[in-house]
């Protein structure tokens, strides 16, 4: 007996091949909001590609690139409601972008300016970036369960990796979904590998199927396709804001860049498989079909070029302009009232700091 | 006045901070239609619906870190864990989440969560239902650390901490659930963060807390009669810890024992210790001495008396610093 849920054949609307795929009208979006769709996947991976080299010239520390799954990012965040709320990973800059968060506070955290990133999480309804695998969907959930007790009929959308649903996190977060009926969304993208260890070392089932253990919709999604990660994640979200049913969201992309920046994926993968990959990109697919469908022209496509072009410059701006803040500022919000004895490590920090006597580790200034 | 038990204070002050904060909630696992297995949440779900009180699936991890979304999504979720050693798969949630969410958002989301924890032994229990885990969350900056010894702090410090804008890990002595102690109804929250002085000395301060209170003031009543005056300090809050009374105690009394049930190496002692050293050197008289549990698991319950602190074991601390 099989138990491969992965053979379930995902949700796609976008032609892989030759196929026209749907017309204008199939979608169910206008015409302005299906090119919106296209210029923030182009705006994602000009920012994905500006920050991978700001990282390489140690203007950040560290950075997740996101290559590759601009269409699940970006599709599943379009089709949230501006009052819905997303708890990230560490790798959604796209569902950034799509929130109005400036970019350069979104890469605050990578420049190691502050933890979490340095957006207002409340304005834009985006948790701070998360980095212990899987913890946010349990944070996601709670929100939600609080959301329904309010009888709010708004939703809560979390972004996690196939990595994460190994945690125990994942699997307490969906019961805990399950059990109350919480209006949200666990949107797994599953990008085929958890830094150096792949799928099916992570689990010898299936991701979406995972759901039916817990009594919800789980649904496989041509991660790939931004119509069919769009379609998925509205229909998730309107079950969650209206009939109290979560759902668990099985992305399938791949992430054609490193972990992270400090990762050498050449060690773990092979060129072949990246290059199959390569032949799926999002964002060509879908100009594609936009073209084809006569959506949007050549001009489109410059201006958005243009357009992206520009942003990453602007972001190259702003992120290297990016400051540490005051070290007084690392006092102020451990708790709501500072204590005596945390208060007198203040005094000594901020006191060694106006002396510049603060040193630079083992390399003493008396040494 | 009212003659309650510590258990039946804690169910006071959660009904009394839930009658006045509808968006105060309880959650755990057997807290509704069971009241708790320690009965600290008894009746709540009659009174206030399983909207209020909700029983959870059994994860610990789960417990917390929905607890965490609850609190920014605006409700006062206060958490029980069942047991001390079930806390541990919470930890991650607690140390990474609820303590650092007012840190890492720069004070734009705060975490208003409560994890009450039945704590400690001498109750002749099974293994994993008798430790003493303050040092851990102590040790985690941004979480405040609670741990009352009498029904009237129960009461009052669990009503605080409800309405403490920051995670409170509320540790309850179980071994004195079920002692009696005047509580005022009605009365309101004890301030987190200020040392009581439960029993005035003049020669030596024995610095404690939670279960262990009891234990002190019965060697100081031991040493009463040995001449020796010795004044009870009662720390209640380890977090924020109140340095100002504990140096002022040391300084009148010039020695010092620290007592607590948790482990020596690296427990909450080992802080107060230092503090002591940094705050009232000149003052101290002997070196000051550790009352603690070995540094071992907690024992199977057969040898706990053996284990833990015992009013002789502290008498004998004290003799020995005031003859120093």
């Amino acid at each position: 007996m099989t138990v491969d849920g992965s053979t379930q054949e995902p949700l796609r609307i976008l032609p892989v091949g030759d196929d026209p795929g749907p017309t204008p009208a199939e979608t169910g979006l206008e015409g302005e909001r299906l090119r919106e769709l296209y210029r923030l996947m182009a705006f994602v991976r000009a920012a994905d590609a500006e920050a991978t080299a700001l990282q390489r010239q140690g203007e950040l520390a560290v950075y997740p690139p996101l290559l590759g799954q601009e269409a699940a990012q970006v599709g599943s965040a379009f089709a949230l409601d501006p009052d819905d709320w997303v708890f990230p990973g560490f790798r959604d800059m796209g569902p950034a972008l799509v929130r109005g968060i400036d970019l350069a506070e979104y890469l605050d955290f990578d420049r190691t300016i502050w933890h979490g990133g340095s957006y207002d999480p409340v304005a834009h309804r985006f948790a701070p970036q998360c980095v212990p695998v899987a913890s946010q969907i349990l944070h996601a959930v709670g929100y939600a369960i609080g959301t329904k007790l309010d009888r709010r009929p708004s939703a809560v959308l979390t972004y996690f990796g196939d990595g994460a649903t190994s945690e125990g996190a994942f699997h307490e977060g969906c019961n805990f979904a399950g059990v109350f009926g919480a209006p949200v969304v666990l949107f797994c993208q599953n990008n085929q590998w958890a830094i150096s260890v792949p799928l099916d070392h992570q689990t010898h089932g299936a991701i979406a199927g995972k759901a039916a253990a817990y009594g919800f919709p789980g649904v496989r999604v041509d991660g790939n396709d931004v119509l069919a990660v769009h379609r998925a994640t509205a229909e998730a979200l309107a079950r969650a804001r209206h009939e109290g049913v979560p759902t668990l969201i099985e992305a399938v992309t791949y992430r054609l860049g490193p972990h992270s920046t400090a990762d050498d994926p050449t060690r773990y993968r092979s060129a072949e498989e990246v290059a199959r990959w390569e032949a799926r990109d999002p964002i060509r697919r879908y100009r594609r079909w936009l073209g084809a469908a006569g959506v949007a022209g050549e001009a489109f496509f410059d201006a958005v070029e243009e357009a992206a072009r520009a942003l990453a410059e602007d972001l190259r701006g702003k992120v290297t302009a990016s400051r540490p803040h005051p070290v007084e500022d690392l006092f102020a919000w451990v708790y709501a009232e500072i204590p005596e004895s945390l208060a007198r490590q203040r005094d000594e920090a901020v006191r060694l700091a106006a002396e510049g006597a603060a040193g630079a580790g083992e390399g003493g200034r008396r040494g | 006045m009212a003659e309650l038990t510590m258990a039946g204070a804690l169910n006071a002050a959660l009904r009394d901070a839930m009658r006045g904060d509808a968006r105060t909630i309880v959650l755990g696992e057997d807290v509704g239609r069971l009241g708790g297995v320690f009965r600290v949440t008894d009746g709540l779900l009659s009174e206030f619906g399983g909207e209020r009180v909700i029983d959870t699936p059994l994860a610990e991890g789960g417990i917390a870190g929905v607890s965490i979304g609850l609190a920014l999504a605006g409700w006062h979720p206060v958490a029980e864990m069942q047991f001390d050693a079930f806390s541990y798969p919470a930890l991650d949630q607690l140390i990474s989440h609820a303590a650092h969410y007012r840190f890492r958002t720069r004070g734009r989301m705060t975490v208003p969560l409560v994890v009450r924890i039945p704590y400690g032994g001498a109750i002749h229990a099974a293994e994993s239902h008798s430790d003493s885990p303050e040092a851990y969350y102590a040790h985690t900056a941004g979480l405040k650390v609670v741990v009352p010894s009498s029904p009237a702090d129960a009461y009052g410090l669990l009503r605080a901490a409800v309405a403490d804008p920051d995670p409170v890990i509320f540790l309850e002595p179980k071994s004195r659930y079920w002692t009696r102690g005047e509580v005022e109804p009605g009365a309101g929250a004890e301030p987190i963060g200020r040392a009581t002085i439960v029993r005035p000395g003049q020669d030596c301060t024995v610095v404690a807390y939670g279960a262990m209170i009891a234990r002190a003031l019965g060697a100081a009543e031991a040493a009463a009669k040995e001449g020796i005056s010795v004044e009870v300090l009662d720390l209640r809050s380890l977090v924020p810890l109140d340095l100002e009374a504990l140096a002022a105690s040391v300084r009148r009394t010039g020695h010092a024992v620290v007592v607590h049930e948790a482990q020596m190496t690296g427990g909450f002692g080992a802080e107060i210790v230092a503090r002591l050293v940094e705050d009232a050197f000149d003052y101290l008289e002997a070196p000051v001495a550790r009352v603690t549990g070995y540094d071992t698991p907690y024992p199977p319950s057969s040898l706990e008396d053996h284990w833990l602190p015992s009013a002789d074991r502290i008498l004998a601390a004290v003799e020995r610093v005031v003859a120093y």
